[in-house]
């Protein structure tokens, strides 16, 4: 089973990275977004300032290279470019981990939900709906309060547990549309096990819409963690994320710009690339496209 | 000789004499721009047909015959480009701007195309979309429009029309729909009309109705009628001039008996033989099955009935649709039985319960003594080793994101997964020699290969472990003659080489008589008779497997005109309502009082053969 299951991951996945290479855009933004993924894993080690030091000579300092504060700092004298690739290393963390973490529930309970049909189906996605149906931001409220306000881990299973909700329904359509195809009656009628259906037939038949999906949740997920953090129920000063580094940026717009626009810039390029990332990612996981 | 040429010598001894021709192409070329550079899809295409004349353009599918009359109706694709001239009624087609080109095909040249399910709105009833092109053309008012849809719909025999002009285009059956199409390619009043492969998706029954009827609308109208397809047995009897087309060009050009019964080209006689062969006496008779023909039954159905539920109330469905009800039947070790009957006839459904694809509502399917509706799910996908089922959508049986080593060691890695890799390379790669695969395409993907090409991967993914009964479910009617030809001969081959049973279900009668031993005629989900292919196809016992066999085509243009004549209106009715007493007593005719009073007895003389008629001794 295993060395099959290699077989055929390696089939799909070595194919659509040889197409993902020959595109030129998706090339491009992928190389964006790894430099600044490098970028927010090497912060420490960029600057010689650290993310909570005070620089009491440089207050509000706009960008230049005074100090090595080559992107200004703040009203504190926090250097902004240590501030903001520490913001985006943990607002990119955050993100894809609660992205991936709704992503594996999400498409694993919607194609159970799709294949098994009748009164599991029914169950499943009356949960979901029930789920829906809280007040999101009520629940967050109340979980964040009940544990320690602040703690990366009840962020995350705050941010996963609504993505999956939209991911499953999205899957179970797809599902139902692939159950009525004959491939899935031809793999029935081989003998296949129904997680053999579910797993080499079901979920490689979605993975095209769920990496769209995937590239369109990150963001969501940082603009979700940044809408968190300005509540004060995410990130907590003094470290940053790229939510709390543009909402007290927005404080300051008129008279520092440079600490809404350097954040602000970062989160706009990363979203741009993960969009075209997105794109490209479904066009060659679809063997049909060409 | 010129085709437009030989139009004119036709038309001036014709009685059309001044008519001239209506669509007349001259060295019409279509080229597609690809990424790999541009294609040629057709050239030096020189055709002409007159009105009320019939010319057939017959070729495989990728000859291009479809593209040449997409570039004169100006449909081609975007990438596509024509050259050379089209002239409809004296004016070209070619260069036309858009919206004068629509305004010519709207006015004068109507289409039917092959797939009606495709060509109809689905949200509009019939009604609303005839009436939409009669007063795009006439200028009527709404009731005058809607008499004219109901004249039209009467006219091309739709039963109940004013009922139907009320219906969704889902409530119809495909000839119905079909029909409706005609309806509305008519509603303009065209001189021309094109119709491309108009019956290649339906039933043999349905398909010399349909032909009938465009025949009968061009003469009545003086119509000229362009027929395209890749049945060339299909055009005798409706065309009066037939044009073969391959790769692109027009191999050969002549009146309808000239070129049917004394083709000049090799390509046309090789067409024409792929009918003849397909025609001939089976070669099922020299498969072993038939040597040892008493053993026990291999596979049993018994009392065997499957119904569906229809709607949703509030205490479960609404309706149950009887799509097969009280079948009987025993397949011997190595024996091959074919399924047949319109479809709504209940065969695909027989097909699914007999490997147990879906559930019986009553009676018991036993596989080599093992009752299969009893097994437990596990030994039951144990046992689907032995059971494999080829479908009929080639491509859409085979998962998109596979390659064909993938697909093909699908069952060994279900039901052999302690082969070593090696072992496992070394028998997709046999068993693609086994169906003619070329062993490059192992890595290919589904959506790279023809619809021969698919069927034969499925067909090799079926019997790689050597099933010892092997379904056909349609497997041949998406694909076109030479090739349907091609697979049943890999079919017998197979056969004979393993001595597998085969169970195949079609609805051309003549694909059975070429594989099987036994045929099984179905009408509504009922057994109406059960012989030996060779008996039935010499002395039919029952009226509906006779109208079965009438509505063969035959490629003889001396035969197929009576054959048409002689074709009966009538659709299957409603599984959802059958009728009383014998269920094909509506289409029957030889139907008397007792057929309606009571359903006719299964009659078996006990050598496995079978009628269910009650007048079948008399007729």
């Amino acid at each position: 089973m295993s060395d099959s299951a290699g077989a055929l991951t390696a089939g799909l996945w070595s194919d659509a990275s040889r197409r993902l290479r020959a595109d030129g855009r998706a090339a491009t933004a992928l190389g964006v977004v790894g430099a600044l993924a490098l970028l927010a894993v090497l912060a420490p080690w960029v600057s010689p300032w650290s993310y909570d030091s005070l620089d009491w000579q440089h207050l509000a300092q706009p960008p230049g290279f005074a100090r090595a504060h080559w992107l200004g700092t703040d009203r504190l004298g926090r250097d902004l470019l240590v501030r903001t690739l520490l913001g985006l290393r943990l607002s990119l963390s955050i993100s894809v981990l609660a992205g991936a973490l709704s992503l594996t529930i999400g498409v694993l309970w919607g194609a159970v939900a799709g294949l098994a049909g009748g009164r599991l189906d029914a169950w499943m996605m009356r949960f979901v709906d029930v789920l829906y149906s809280l007040p999101y931001l009520f629940v967050v409220i109340v979980v964040t309060t009940l544990f320690r306000r602040g703690s990366l881990a009840v962020l995350l299973v705050a941010l996963g547990a609504v993505g999956w909700l939209t991911t499953a329904r999205m899957v179970r359509a797809e599902t139902l549309a692939l159950k009525r195809r004959q491939f899935i009656e031809a793999a029935r009628a081989l003998g296949v096990t129904p997680a053999g259906i579910l797993l080499r037939h079901v979920v490689p038949n979605v993975l095209g819409q769920v990496a769209v999906y995937a590239t369109l949740i990150v963001p969501q997920m940082v603009l979700f963690e940044s809408f968190l953090s300005f509540l004060g129920l995410g990130v907590q000063e003094p470290r940053a994320s790229l939510g709390n580094l543009i909402y007290g940026g927005a404080q300051e717009m008129e008279s520092a710009p440079w600490m809404l626009l350097v954040p602000a810039g970062v989160l706009v390029v990363l979203l741009v690339c993960l969009n075209v990332l997105g794109d490209s990612l479904r066009d060659a996981f679809d063997p049909r496209e060409r | 000789m010129s085709a437009s040429l030989h139009a004119r010598s036709m038309s001036t001894s014709g009685e059309e004499a001044a008519a001239g021709s209506v669509l007349s192409l001259d060295r019409l070329g279509v080229t597609f721009d690809t990424p790999a550079g541009p294609v040629t899809a057709a050239q030096d295409v020189t055709l002409a047909v007159a009105r009320g004349e019939c010319l057939a353009v017959v070729g495989e599918s990728g000859a291009g015959k479809s593209q040449v009359f997409l570039a004169v109706i100006g449909l081609l694709a975007a990438n596509g480009h024509a050259h050379g001239s089209a002239r409809f009624g004296g004016r070209q087609l070619l260069g036309l701007p858009p919206a004068e080109l629509d305004r010519v095909r709207g006015a004068g040249i109507g289409m039917v195309f092959q797939d009606p399910s495709l060509s109809l709105t689905p949200h509009l009833t019939v009604g609303a979309q005839i009436a939409e092109v009669v007063r795009r053309h006439s200028h009527a008012s709404a009731a005058e429009a809607r008499r004219r849809a109901l004249a039209l719909l009467e006219r091309v025999h739709v039963t109940d029309p004013a009922r139907r002009l009320a219906q969704f285009p889902h409530e119809l059956s495909g000839g119905m729909r079909q029909r409706v199409m005609i309806a509305i390619a008519l509603a303009s009043d065209p001189q021309l009309l094109i119709a491309d492969e108009p019956t290649t998706s339906l039933d043999v029954t349905i398909q010399a109705q349909i032909l009938a009827l465009l025949a009968e609308l061009m003469r009545e109208r003086a119509m000229a009628l362009v027929l395209i397809t890749h049945d060339i047995a299909a055009v005798a009897g409706v065309a009066d001039r037939v044009a073969v087309m391959r790769q692109g060009r027009v191999v050969e050009t002549g009146t309808a008996a000239a070129v049917l019964k004394s083709p000049r080209e090799p390509y046309t006689r090789g067409l024409l033989e792929t009918v003849a062969l397909l025609e001939a006496r089976g070669t099922a008779a020299a498969a072993p099955g038939v040597s040892a023909p008493r053993g026990a039954p291999a596979l049993a159905l018994t009392d065997l009935s499957v119904s569906y539920g229809v709607g949703r109330g509030w205490l479960g469905p609404r309706a149950h649709l009887a799509a097969v009800s009280a079948v009987n039947l025993e397949l011997r070790a190595g024996e091959s039985l074919g399924i047949v009957g319109e479809s709504g006839s209940g065969k695909t459904t027989l097909a699914r319960a007999a490997l147990a694809l879906l559930r019986p509502s009553r009676g018991r399917v036993v596989w080599m003594g093992q009752d299969l509706g009893a097994l437990g799910r596990r030994e039951l996908r144990r046992l689907r080793r032995d059971l494999q089922i080829i479908f009929q959508d080639p491509p859409g049986s085979l998962d998109p994101r596979m390659t064909v080593a993938q697909l093909i060691g699908e069952p060994l890695r279900v039901h052999a997964g302690t082969l070593a890799p090696s072992a496992r390379t070394n028998a997709v790669a046999a068993a693609l020699e086994r169906v003619g695969l070329a062993a490059e395409l192992a890595c290919h993907y589904p959506h790279q290969l023809s619809g021969g090409q698919c069927q034969r991967v499925a067909i090799a993914r079926a019997v790689i472990l050597e099933p010892r009964l092997l379904v056909c479910d349609e497997p041949l009617s998406a694909l076109d003659l030479p090739t349907q030809l091609q697979i049943v001969t890999l079919l017998a081959e197979l056969r004979r080489a393993t001595g597998m049973s085969l169970l195949f279900v079609s609805h051309n009668l003549a694909l059975v008589r070429r594989l099987c031993e036994r045929v099984l005629v179905l009408y509504l989900g009922r057994m109406m008779e059960l012989a030996p292919t060779e008996r039935l196809f010499e002395a039919a016992r029952h009226p509906y497997s006779r109208e079965l066999l009438g509505a063969i085509p035959s490629p003889d243009p001396d035969i197929q005109p009576a054959r048409l004549a002689r074709v009966r209106a009538g659709e299957p009715p409603s599984a959802l309502e059958p009728p009383s007493g014998c269920v094909y007593r509506t289409r029957c005719p030889h139907a008397v009082m007792v057929c309606a009073g009571q359903p006719p007895r299964w009659e078996d003389p006990g050598d496995g053969t079978g009628v269910a008629c009650h007048r079948w001794r008399e007729l």
